[in-house]
Parts: C-alpha cells; sequence; structure tokens
C-alpha cells in the first residue's frame, strides 16, 4: 500500500521557492530519512503532508488530500513538529485526558506505561519539566496512537545524547512493526543511519538522491587509499575527495568492492559522509539523482 | 474511550480501518474543556469578584443597615428599589466581569496558541479548525453569560441567607425584606439580559477572534485602532460622528430595545430593578442592528476559521 505520493510537489513563499516538483512515494513499512541542510524544504515539504500548509500539485496521504481533510487524516497519522509546542500550562493528566478525549485510537493505558518509565509525575505541568523529559511525553502520547504514518521532524532537536539514543530505541522496539510507515527528518543523521530504510536527500526545495538503505550499502564505498594508489583510484572516478589525517578518503558510486580492494581499506560510508559528497557537489549530486 | 484500539489490533495484518470519527458533541466538549484548563480566569475572575462582593455587602450589612432604609422610603415601588439595589449591584459587577474577561480571552484566545507554538501539537489531533473555532467563540457567547449566571445566583442567594441572618440576630422581621425582594423575578430578567447581552455582543467577539487569528502581535492594538482611526477620520472629513455612535450603540445599545425602559404612564424605570413586564424579546428580535450584528459575527468567525487553517505559528 502506498502511504503517501506525491508528485511535482510545488511550494513558494513569496518568490522564493520552497519546494521545487517533488516526486515522492512511501509504502508502507518503510522508515525513509529525509535529509538536507537547513532551509532545504524538508519541513515544508512535511507540512505539506501534514495538511498544515497549501501546496502546488499533488499529494495523496493514506488517500486523502491533507490540505483538504486535515482533521481526518490525524486520525491516522501521528507527528511531532517540534519537541516545544506541548502547551505549557498543560498538565501531564490533562494532555492524557484530552488526546483520549479527542482521538479515538488513542490507548491511555499504553501512555501510562510509557510514562511510568519515566520519572514524570502526573501532576507535573508541562512548564515544569525538563526539555528532554517534555520530549519523553510526547513520545509517549504518540505511541499510544495506533497511527499508520508517523512524522517526525527533528524530534531530537536539543536533547542530550541519552534522550537521543533512547527516543530512537523506544521507537523502533515499542512501535514500529512493518504495518507502520515512519518519515524522519534530523540533523544528527549518524543516529538514524541504522533505523531507516530509505533515505532522500533534499536540497533547495528538490530531491538530490533517493535510494533504499539495501542500496546505499551496495552502491556507495569509501576507499581509504594507499599513497601510492591515488592516481590509480582517481581514476575510477570517485564522487568526492577528502583528507583525514593526511591520507585520502574517496567516496565511490558503483564501483566494484574487488576492484577498490585493491586500492586501499574500504568500507561502507556513513550517510553523513554521502550527504557531505553529495551536498558538497553538483556532480556528484547529479550522479546521485540519475539512478 | 469509546472504541478500544485492541478491537483493531486483532488483526495487524489486514489493512486497519479507522474507527467512525467521534461525535462533533464529544470534540466540542472536549475542546472547550481545555479552553478552561488553559484560561482560568474564565471562572476565577467572577469567583473572586462574588467573593469581594460578598465581603462587601457583609460589612455592610453590619453598618448602615439596608432594610432601615427601605422601610424609611416613602412608597411601596422606592422600597423594593432600595431593598434590590445591593443585588442588582452585585449582579452589574459581575456582568462586567464576564464582559472584560471575555474581551481578554477573545484577544488572546487564536493568537497565544501560534505565539507558544502549541497550535503544532493541536493540529496533530483529529480537531477540524471549525470545531477549535466554534469551541474558542462559545467561551464568550454561552460559557461566560452561563457562569456568570450562576455565580450571580449564588451570590445573590447568599447575600439573602446573610441579610435574613443579620435581621433575625437583630430580633427585626425578615418578612418585609422577604416581601420587598423580588429575586426570582430578578434572576429571570438577568438571564433574559445575559442572552440579549450576548446576541448583541456577538460581532463584537468575532471581530476580537478575527483579529487575535490574524495579527502577529499587539492584538488589543489592531482590534482598537483601526475602529478608532475610522471614528478620526470621519470626524475630521465630514465633521460627522456615525461611526463612533455605531460603535456605542454596539456596546450598549441593545438595552433600549430588550426592555421597555418607561412604564406606560411614561415614568422612567429604575434600572436597578426591571420588571419582568418591562422587558420587551419581541422588539429587540425585530431589531434590524440584532440580525446585522449576528450576520457580521458569522462572518468573523468564518474568516477567523480559516484563518487557523492558513496561520503559521509565529
Amino acid at each position: 500500500m502506498t502511504v503517501i505520493e506525491a508528485r511535482n510537489l510545488r511550494k513558494a513563499f513569496g518568490p522564493t521557492v520552497a519546494v521545487d516538483g517533488v516526486d515522492l512515494r512511501v509504502e508502507e513499512g518503510r522508515i525513509l530519512g529525509l535529509i538536507g541542510p537547513n532551509g532545504a524544504g524538508k519541513t515544508t515539504v512535511l507540512n505539506a503532508i501534514l495538511g498544515l500548509t497549501q501546496y502546488q500539485g499533488e499529494l495523496r496521504v493514506l488517500g486523502r488530500d491533507p490540505w483538504a481533510e486535515r482533521d481526518q487524516l490525524m486520525l491516522d497519522v501521528a507527528f511531532v513538529a517540534d519537541v516545544a509546542v506541548l502547551p505549557r500550562w498543560m498538565r501531564v493528566s490533562q494532555a492524557l485526558d484530552y488526546v483520549s478525549g479527542v482521538h479515538p485510537r488513542f490507548d491511555r493505558a499504553k501512555a501510562e506505561g510509557f510514562l511510568a518509565k519515566t520519572t514524570i509525575k502526573r501532576t507535573s505541568k508541562v512548564r515544569e519539566l525538563s526539555k528532554g523529559m517534555v520530549a519523553q511525553l510526547h513520545l509517549a502520547l504518540l505511541m499510544a496512537i495506533d497511527a499508520k504514518l508517523l512524522v517526525l521532524d527533528e524530534p531530537t532537536l536539543g536533547l542530550d545524547i541519552l534522550y537521543r539514543k533512547q527516543f530512537y530505541d523506544s521507537l523502533l522496539n515499542d512501535y514500529f512493526d512493518r504495518s507502520r510507515t515512519i518519515v524522519v527528518t534530523t540533523h544528527q543523521v549518524e543516529e538514524i543511519q541504522d533505523v531507516l530504510t530509505d533515505l532522500m536527500f533534499i536540497n533547495r526545495g528538490r530531491i538530490v538522491l533517493r535510494c533504499s538503505m539495501e542500496d546505499f550499502e551496495s552502491r556507495y564505498l569509501e576507499l581509504m587509499v594507499l599513497p601510492e594508489q591515488l592516481a590509480a583510484a582517481r581514476a575510477l572516478k570517485p564522487i568526492h575527495e577528502r583528507q583525514v589525517l593526511g591520507r585520502s578518503l574517496l567516496l565511490f558510486d558503483r564501483v566494484g568492492r574487488q576492484e577498490l580492494a585493491a586500492l586501499g581499506d574500504v568500507r561502507t560510508p556513513s550517510i553523513a559522509d554521502l550527504f557531505v559528497a553529495v551536498m558538497g557537489n553538483p556532480n556528484g549530486a547529479a550522479q546521485g539523482a540519475a539512478q | 474511550m469509546t472504541t478500544p484500539s485492541n478491537a483493531v489490533a486483532g488483526a495487524p495484518d489486514s489493512q486497519r480501518t479507522a474507527p467512525a470519527a467521534l461525535s462533533q458533541t464529544r470534540l466540542l466538549y472536549w475542546s472547550i474543556r481545555r479552553e478552561l484548563w488553559e484560561n482560568r480566569s474564565i471562572y476565577i475572575a467572577p469567583l473572586a469578584v462574588a467573593a469581594v462582593g460578598l465581603l462587601g455587602f457583609l460589612i455592610g450589612l453590619m453598618g448602615v443597615s439596608h432594610s432601615r432604609h427601605a422601610q424609611a422610603a416613602s412608597d411601596e415601588a422606592h422600597q423594593q428599589i432600595m431593598a434590590a439595589m445591593p443585588y442588582a449591584h452585585a449582579a452589574w459587577v459581575l456582568i462586567l466581569t464576564g464582559f472584560i474577561v471575555g474581551v481578554f480571552y477573545s484577544l488572546d484566545a487564536l493568537y497565544g496558541e501560534r505565539r507558544d507554538r502549541s497550535i503544532l501539537f493541536w493540529k496533530s489531533l483529529p480537531v477540524s479548525d471549525l470545531t477549535t473555532v466554534v469551541a474558542k467563540a462559545s467561551i464568550p457567547l454561552v460559557v461566560l453569560p452561563v457562569l456568570v449566571f450562576g455565580v450571580t445566583v449564588i451570590l445573590q442567594l447568599l447575600m439573602l441567607v446573610l441579610n435574613t441572618g443579620v435581621l433575625l440576630l437583630s430580633g427585626k422581621s425578615v418578612a418585609t425584606m422577604w416581601n420587598q425582594l423580588p429575586l426570582f423575578q430578578m434572576e429571570l430578567v438577568l438571564l433574559y439580559g445575559l442572552t440579549v447581552m450576548a446576541l448583541w455582543h456577538a460581532p463584537l467577539y468575532g471581530w476580537l477572534l478575527l483579529v487575535s487569528g490574524w495579527a502577529r502581535r499587539a492584538t488589543f492594538l489592531w482590534a482598537v485602532f483601526p475602529l478608532l482611526a475610522i471614528g478620526i477620520f470621519e470626524r475630521i472629513a465630514f465633521h460627522t460622528s456615525y461611526f463612533t455612535s455605531l460603535l456605542s450603540d454596539r456596546l450598549y445599545g441593545f438595552a433600549m430595545d430588550a426592555f421597555s425602559l418607561r412604564t406606560p404612564d411614561g415614568t422612567p424605570i429604575d434600572p436597578h430593578f426591571i420588571p419582568l413586564a418591562q422587558i420587551t424579546p419581541g422588539k429587540f428580535l425585530g431589531t434590524p442592528g440584532l440580525w446585522v450584528g449576528l450576520v457580521v459575527a458569522a462572518a468573523c468567525i468564518a474568516a477567523a476559521v480559516r484563518l487557523r487553517r492558513y496561520r503559521e505559528p509565529i
């Protein structure tokens, strides 16, 4: 089942084009990471998917038009736009009451169960909680909603490393199953490398790279080249080259592992390495997109 | 919980179907409850004013007895008014409190949630913009009038109990005071008056909600300044003041149409006690100003619903 389908999605704010013809197709059971620099249009794409902003082009989320049917769509979609959006005056018990009051697919007992694992008190107000606790509370509310699509926009921004790790761990262990779909954007790409099933780079409102993580692992290889083999390695047309501790690291797209192994140490690059290669290199971007 | 989610979790592989959306009444109920959680001044302000009023009344009773004034008054109608006066004052202060709370609530209703970005949380739940804005509009139009009525009735009953107690302690007859005080009639007139006011002020609250959904800062200035500017412009350009009188009519013009403020023989009615016979709902319902106002209110609220859909956090 296709969860999100966008064709030629566009959005301009006055003369600034935030999203410039994005095509997107996300199937059920995938965990898609949408990665891009600040101002690349990630949040605008997510807002369009969530019915928070108007757009041009075609977009269906779970078969609905998000802008026209946001309230209906939210029966099946849950999102964290930012960790700081829970109303500060609200008590934890009120948040539980309210969500179970308005959401037919919210399982209060489940949320209470998640909260029991934290130190959050039922009588506390959101403003009295630390930022990490607010994120835990929001996640507890979210994970107790039996949603088909979960959208996370920078869900761990500003959290310390313990909370960040915990956040993704509970998301994967306690929430995700093959019938759910997750779309996530983050700057901390290294944290989600093992979580994702699909990867998409977006820059200046356009998609510059998309691949599944299986493809990512088979296509991209990083070579720490032996100094004497540098010329031979360069002849294989790396998409990016950088220096680390006086040695050259070359990133290759679709070059055989055997071939590279003769020239130095080969490893699978991190998403961050590929991101830098693709974003920092217009030609690389073109290669990445032309799959 | 109406629909246990276990019922659908039983078939994880098959296409899960969302339970039918909750009833609109339920969504509205929770939306109003959440407004009361956030804006506790809606009920704290009238209660606090009532408490202060009751204390004042008690001190007044210790000093000069109202009933002595009433007995000293000449004719029966005058005695009735003297007896009703503190009760009427209490009601007026609470009506004014309700109005002020309603104005400031409306100005913040759609602005606050954008300022603190919590609108992103509210919008992540299956509640439509229409339901949300209707819930917010119902605070000044329904919730506050009902609250003011309830608090006033309780306050006046407590005042009556205190008054009776003081009279009994001082060994005076309570029968005169009870006979003179038309409390039941006053409550009916109060209920009528609050309804009439809410309907008459609806465009005012609608305008405030619209501004609060639109402005990016300084909602009070945006709400008041354009109206002042139009009034001043008209005064300078045409030497007239139609707009200003239109505004003041919108504030308290309902009294002329909702009540007959003169008896059939032409003597003016004392505003401390308006008898039930003097209400004129027919005349009020026949006033074009009422209907024009309601249309304006509906237009403002519709615009506020649209704005809530488009506006992003500030």
